[in-house]
C-alpha cells in the first residue's frame, strides 16, 4: 500500500465522521481487553512470563547473525532452501522467481504482515501470478481492494452488511436468494469458495511467527487452519518473515507462545500452533514438495543498536492498538501504514523514515496503555517521544507546533512571568467558561473543541494551590 | 536486486558490527551454543505440574473449555464402537477416513458393521477423519501430532469432524515435556516435518468478533482418551 501517514489528521477527520467505521470500532474496545484481562488474570505466571520472553528477544538480538547462521544451516539440512533479501524489491522478486519455476498461476496466502509490507500481492498481479488471500478478514479485505486495519484483525474495521454486499458483488455464481444476514452463513460462504482455492494453487505463501533456530523450524499460530491448508496443500511452500523472527529454541518458543495467544485475543492457546520443518519426506503422503523461506531485512539491522532496537522485540499481538484510545477513535486505516496503533507509530518511522510518518508517533495521548500491556515490555510512550524529539531537531513538526512550543518554553524558563501571566489569564478565562465553566469554542484549537468543550479553569492556579497546601500541612 | 550471496552478507555484516561491539565473536558462538545445548525451560506454570489422574482430568476441562468434545474408552479395541457412535449421532455417512497408524489400526475395523474405513490422506471431500496424537498438553487442553504416513496432515484440517486418539499416559502437563518426547523421537535439533499443537476446533471472529466454529478447518474436534493403562 501506499504510505499515507502524511495525511493522518485529514484520514482522521474522515474517519471520526464515518459512521459504519464507529460502530465497526466499538467491537474492538468492547471484545479484546476483557478477553486479554480474563486471560492473564488465570495465569500467575503471566508476568513472569513475559519478563522471561523479553529476555530471549533480547539475548537473540544481541547474537542474531549466530542464530540466523544456525537457523539457515537447519533449514537446509532439512531439504529447505533460505533465501536472503535486502528489501522489499528484493523479496518479491525471490518470491515471483519461485512461482515462475513452478509455473504458477495462483497462489494461496495465509495471513502475513510481511506479505502487506512488501506489497507482495499487486506485485503478483502485475506478472500474471493470482494472489488468493484464505484467512476469512484478509479474503474480505482482498475483495474490496482494502489493506488491513488491524494486524491480527484485518477486517475489523467493517459490519457484517458491508461484508455481505461484497460476497454477493464477487460469488455471482451462487443463488440470489441465497441468506446471508449473519456472520455464520458468511462464513459458510467463504469457507466453500476457498476450499476449492487451496486445491488449485501451485504455490502456498505464508508468514511466521518465530523461525527457530535449533531445528529451522517456521512456526505460524492460527485459529481458522487456512495457514495449515495453504502450506500442505499448495505443491509449493514459501515462507516470508522478516529476521527478527527467530528465537533460539523449541522451549523458549514455548515461552513466547504463552504471552502471545492470551495478549492477542485472549486465548491460552491459539487453535492452530503449527512447526514446519523442510519439505514433504520420503514418508510423507501430504505436504509440500518444496519448501523456501525468505528472510527479509528491509530496514530491522539499521534498528540494531538505535534507541529503537527494542522494537524489534514485537510478537505482532495487537494488544497495543486494542488498548489505545486514538486506535478505538480513529481504527486502523487512518494511520495509513501497514502497520497502525502504537507498534505501527514506532515502527512506521523506523521503515519509511520520520519525514513521511511524523504524524504517528504524535498520533498519541502518550496514556501508557499500550506499554502497560505489551507482553514484550516494548516501551513504546518513551519511543514515541524519541521519534518526536527526532522530529522537532530535524525541523520536521509543523510551524504552528514548533511555534507555540517556542512560545511555552520562553514562558516556562521564566517562572515569575509564569506566574505573572497565568494568574492573569485565569480569571479571564474562567469568565470566558460562563455559568457552565465550560468553553465551547477556543481561538487555535478547534481540533479539540469541535468534538468536546474544554472544561474553563476555576479558582486559584495550580501553583497557588500547591502553595497554600504545602503551608497547611506545614502548620497541620 | 542484490544478488543473494551478497544480501546474505550485508545483512550478516551489519548484525555483526553492532553485536561484536561490546562481546568477542568466539564469546558469543560460545554463548549461543550453549544456549541451543541445553535449552533452558524458562517460567513453567505450575497449572499443569499435577499427578497422573489430576493431569488429563485437567486436559479434559481445558479441552471442553476451547469446544472440544471429550470422552474416555478402556482399549483401542472399543474405537470403532464409539468412532460408528459419534457419526451415528451427527447424522453422519458410515465413513471414516484414517492413515497408517498401527495403533488405530490394531481394532477390528471389519467387525463394527456398516463402517467404511478409506486410506490415506484427505482429499478435501471427507466428513470425518480419525488421528493419534503423539502426546497432549494438560495446561491448555492441546492435542499434539506429526506428519506420516500413519497420521497424515490433511486428516488433521480437511474433515469436518477431526477425532483424536490419545493415549491417557501420552498426557503431559506442559508443552516443554512434550519438545522432551520430540527429541527422544526425532532427535536433537530434528523434527518431524509438520508438529501441529490443536486446541479446539478451527474457528473466527473476523466478521464483527463473532467467534463461529468450523472456519477452514474443522468444526468440531473430538477426542478420544484411551486408558492404556501406562
Amino acid at each position: 500500500m501506499q504510505l499515507t501517514s502524511h495525511e493522518f489528521k485529514q484520514n482522521s477527520v474522515k474517519a471520526l465522521a464515518d459512521v459504519q467505521l464507529q460502530k465497526a470500532l466499538r467491537n474492538v474496545e468492547k471484545n479484546f481487553i476483557e478477553k486479554r484481562a480474563k486471560a492473564a488474570e488465570a495465569l500467575p505466571e503471566f508476568d513472569a512470563l513475559r519478563d522471561n520472553a523479553k529476555a530471549i528477544k533480547d539475548h537473540t538480538l544481541a547474537h542474531l547473525d549466530l542464530y540466523l547462521e544456525e537457523y539457515e544451516k537447519r533449514v537446509t539440512e532439512s531439504g529447505g532452501h533460505v533465501h536472503w533479501a535486502e528489501n522489499a524489491e528484493d523479496a518479491r522478486r525471490i518470491i515471483l522467481e519461485i512461482c515462475r519455476k513452478r509455473n504458477a498461476k495462483t497462489v494461496t496466502k495465509g495471513k502475513s504482515m510481511i506479505s502487506e509490507e512488501i506489497h507482495l500481492n499487486d506485485y503478483l498481479s502485475e506478472h500474471g501470478i493470482e494472489p488468493v488471500e484464505t484467512d476469512l478478514g484478509e479474503y474480505i479485505i482482498q475483495l474490496r481492494g482494502e489493506h488491513p486495519s488491524h494486524i491480527i484483525a484485518p477486517a475489523v474495521h467493517l459490519n457484517k452488511d458491508q461484508v455481505e454486499a461484497d460476497f454477493r458483488r464477487v460469488h455471482t455464481h451462487l443463488e440470489l436468494d441465497r441468506d446471508l444476514t449473519e456472520p455464520v452463513t458468511l462464513l459458510a460462504e467463504a469457507r466453500a469458495v476457498l476450499r476449492q482455492r487451496y486445491f488449485q494453487a501451485d504455490v502456498g505463501i505464508t508468514g511466521a511467527n518465530f523461525l527457530v533456530a535449533e531445528t529451522g523450524s517456521s512456526v505460524i499460530v492460527t485459529n481458522e487452519g487456512n495457514g495449515d491448508m495453504t502450506q500442505t496443500l499448495g505443491r509449493c511452500h514459501v515462507v516470508v518473515a522478516s529476521i527478527e523472527k527467530i528465537v533460539p529454541t523449541l522451549e523458549d518458543t514455548s515461552q513466547i507462545l504463552r504471552v502471545l495467544a492470551r495478549s492477542a485475543t485472549g486465548q491460552e492457546m491459539s487453535v492452530y500452533t503449527t512447526f514446519s520443518t523442510g519439505p514433504k519426506r520420503a514418508e510423507d503422503p501430504d505436504g509440500p514438495e518444496e519448501y523456501h523461506v525468505v528472510l527479509l531485512d528491509n530496514g530491522r539491522t539499521a534498528m540494531l543498536g538505535t534507541e529503537y532496537q527494542e522494537m524489534l522485540r514485537c510478537i505482532r499481538c495487537g494488544a497495543c492498538m486494542n488498548h489505545c484510545p486514538v486506535y478505538h477513535a480513529v481504527g486502523g486505516h487512518a494511520y495509513g501504514s501497514v502497520y497502525p496503533g502504537p507498534m505501527g507509530a514506532v515502527l512506521t518511522p523506523s521503515l519509511n523514515g520520520i519525514d513521511k510518518a511524523g504524524h504517528l508517533p504524535n498520533a498519541s495521548t502518550f496514556c501508557g496503555r499500550c506499554e502497560s500491556v505489551c507482553p514484550m515490555r516494548i516501551p513504546l510512550p518513551k519511543m514515541m517521544r524519541h521519534w518526536r524529539e527526532d522530529e522537532f531537531e530535524r525541523q520536521l513538526s509543523p510551524k504552528p507546533a514548533r511555534f507555540g512550543l517556542g512560545f511555552w518554553a520562553f514562558f516556562a524558563k521564566r517562572p515569575a512571568l509564569y506566574r505573572a501571566a497565568v494568574s492573569i489569564a485565569m480569571p479571564i478565562i474562567a469568565k470566558l467558561g460562563g455559568d457552565r465553566h465550560r468553553l465551547k469554542s477556543l481561538p487555535l484549537a478547534s481540533g479539540w473543541t469541535t468534538h468536546r468543550d474544554l472544561p474553563a479553569p476555576e479558582g486559584k492556579t495550580f501553583q497557588q494551590q500547591y502553595a497554600a497546601r504545602a503551608k497547611a500541612e506545614h502548620h497541620g | 536486486m542484490a544478488d543473494q550471496a551478497t544480501a546474505r552478507a550485508g545483512i550478516l555484516n551489519r548484525i555483526r558490527a553492532v553485536n561484536g561491539r561490546t562481546t568477542s565473536d568466539a564469546d558469543r558462538r560460545k554463548v549461543v551454543s550453549e544456549r541451543l545445548g541445553n535449552a533452558p525451560l524458562g517460567v513453567v506454570p505450575q497449572r499443569g505440574q499435577l499427578p497422573k489422574d489430576a493431569r488429563q482430568a485437567l486436559f479434559i476441562e481445558k479441552a471442553e473449555a476451547v469446544q472440544a468434545t471429550v470422552e474416555r474408552v478402556p482399549s483401542y479395541a472399543a474405537l470403532p464402537d464409539c468412532v460408528g457412535r459419534y457419526l451415528r449421532e451427527r447424522n453422519l455417512p458410515a465413513a471414516i477416513r484414517i492413515g497408517s497408524d498401527p495403533r488405530l489400526r490394531s481394532a477390528d475395523w471389519q467387525a463394527a458393521a456398516s463402517l467404511s474405513v478409506v486410506d490415506g490422506p484427505s482429499d478435501g471431500l471427507d466428513m470425518a477423519g480419525l488421528s493419534h496424537a503423539i502426546a497432549g498438553v494438560a495446561e491448555t487442553g492441546t492435542v499434539v501430532l506429526t506428519a506420516g504416513a500413519d497420521n497424515p496432515t490433511t486428516i488433521n484440517f480437511l474433515p469436518e469432524y477431526h477425532l483424536v486418539v490419545i493415549d491417557g499416559a501420552d498426557i503431559e502437563g506442559d508443552m516443554e515435556a512434550v519438545w522432551r518426547r520430540v527429541r527422544q523421537m526425532f532427535g536433537k535439533g530434528k523434527m518431524s516435518r509438520v508438529v501441529n499443537f490443536v486446541t479446539g476446533p478451527s474457528r473466527s471472529a473476523d466478521i464483527e468478533q463473532t467467534l463461529l466454529l468450523g472456519a477452514h478447518g474443522p468444526r468440531a474436534l473430538h477426542i478420544i482418551v484411551v486408558d492404556s493403562g501406562g
